[in-house]
């Protein structure tokens, strides 16, 4: 039998709710999604069973307090202009995202690389095993590279991606999304997430999404359109901020 | 310290990473022609046994001299070109990214780590259906380790590479099920 999509909404409601009664109740906020979250198919098999293992910080010689290292040749001056990497201008809606990497203590995180990839304006990943039925651009593969600067601020020119559907369940889609993968200054704060974009009316229906039960929590992976970052007669300007977990940013002050 | 910023929470990096995150020269960390190089693969499977291919495996450790600093220079670009010139040749960055080929498999070439204790390279784990990725740890020897002696013998087994011929070391990668990798939060 085909699972629709008031399949997943039943299940997500669930799990919302008990998520909701349970901080109702006193329980954990939860910032992250679980890692079994049974309406994204995909995670079912993909989640460990077993409890993770704490290694705690007291230990200075854990190789994870340290981090990789990237300097300026390792992007090029373009490679967070997704609309420059080919000879023709990119279809669609162009946009500027903007905002700032920081440590959970505010301070920014500084010459780290932020790596970004998406679909294209009809929805479409420059990826041979996508098969959703729009057009691939040739003037834009949705890849871009940047180094967070000294406040820690990293800057895209892209075009907003489309929606597009996916074989989670029958007539699942996507909302618009910027995939980001970031770094911190210890391996510890490694990071990859999704921005989605507001108002969008997809959200309500994306198990990935909803994986984060926590609504302040999903909030915070959507960015603010901010009209000061448009840029005249050229781009509309959105800002959204990551904030890295982990726990290096003490262990740093102490060990380094 | 005043303020306390709440995360951003993570999320799944889907199949289709596969044109934006690998680059040229990925695996290999060590430099080039290198006698000490090491070889570093195996699979990753899920909770049925089978092989992911869309997984994306980030590697960091320790210099042979037990730095780590780091280096740049990992997946340097070709200003003119847009394009990757991948690494120099020479340094030895400490970090390496690989995708699981179609099979599932993924081979890291790299120097002996000279951290202090059991040499070990540090493992991200990335895939679609994984919305969080997963740390683990590839230990090139067995012998005591706070970590491992914490654990009971059949799951400490799943942190250590097997040694085989050519300088390689055999580390599966099992995020469910029998023989589950051991995962860490670091905390």
């Amino acid at each position: 039998m085909a699972l629709t999509q008031s399949h997943i909404d039943i299940e997500v409601d669930d799990l919302q709710n008990a998520y909701d009664k349970a901080v109702a109740e006193g329980g954990p906020v939860r910032h992250h999604p679980p890692r079994d979250y049974a309406p994204y198919r995909s995670s079912v098999l993909r989640h460990p069973k077993q409890p993770l293992v704490a290694v705690h910080g007291g230990d200075p010689e854990t190789v994870e307090l340290a981090g990789p290292v990237f300097g300026v040749t390792d992007i090029t001056e373009i490679d967070n202009d997704l609309t420059r990497q080919h000879r023709g201008e990119p279809i669609g809606e162009r946009m500027t995202v903007s905002g700032r990497l920081l440590d959970r203590d505010g301070r920014p995180v500084r010459g780290q690389l932020v790596e970004v990839w998406q679909a294209n304006a009809a929805g479409r990943y420059a990826h041979l095993r996508e098969q959703h039925p729009a057009p691939l651009d040739p003037n834009f593969t949705g890849v871009g590279r940047t180094l967070t600067d000294d406040q820690g601020r990293y800057t895209f020119t892209t075009i907003k991606p489309g929606p597009y559907p996916w074989g989670n369940h029958t007539n699942a889609w996507r909302p618009a999304h910027i995939h980001f993968s970031v770094f911190g200054t210890a391996f510890t704060q490694r990071l990859v997430t999704q921005m989605y974009f507001p108002s969008d009316p997809l959200f309500a229906y994306d198990p990935i999404l909803r994986s984060v039960t926590d609504a302040a929590a999903r909030n915070r992976l959507i960015a603010t359109y901010q009209h000061d970052l448009s840029a005249p007669g050229f781009s509309l300007g959105y800002a959204w901020d990551i904030v890295l977990d982990g726990p290096s940013a003490t262990w740093i002050e102490e060990g380094r | 310290m005043t303020e306390r910023l709440l995360p951003t929470p993570s999320h799944t990096i889907g199949p289709f990473y596969g044109h934006a995150l690998p680059f040229p020269g990925g695996p290999d960390v060590a430099p080039q022609g290198h006698p000490d190089t090491i070889t570093l693969h195996g699979y990753v499977f899920d909770g049925a046994g089978a092989p992911i291919p869309d997984a994306l495996l980030d590697f960091w450790q320790a210099a042979p001299d037990g730095s780590l600093t780091g280096a740049p220079g990992s997946m340097r670009r070709d200003p003119s070109t847009g394009g990757f010139l991948g690494r120099n040749g020479t340094d030895f960055t400490g970090f390496g990214r690989v995708a699981t080929d179609a099979d599932g498999h993924y081979a890291l070439h790299t120097l002996p780590p000279g951290n202090a204790g059991l040499p070990y390279i540090s493992v991200c784990v990335f895939a679609r259906g994984l919305v969080h990725h997963l740390f683990t740890r590839a230990y090139l020897a067995d012998g005591a380790d706070p970590l491992l002696d914490s654990l009971p013998a059949e799951r400490r087994a799943t942190l250590i590479a097997a040694e085989g011929a050519n300088r390689t070391y055999r580390f599966d990668i099992r995020l469910q099920g029998e023989g589950e990798t051991v995962f860490l939060e670091f905390q």
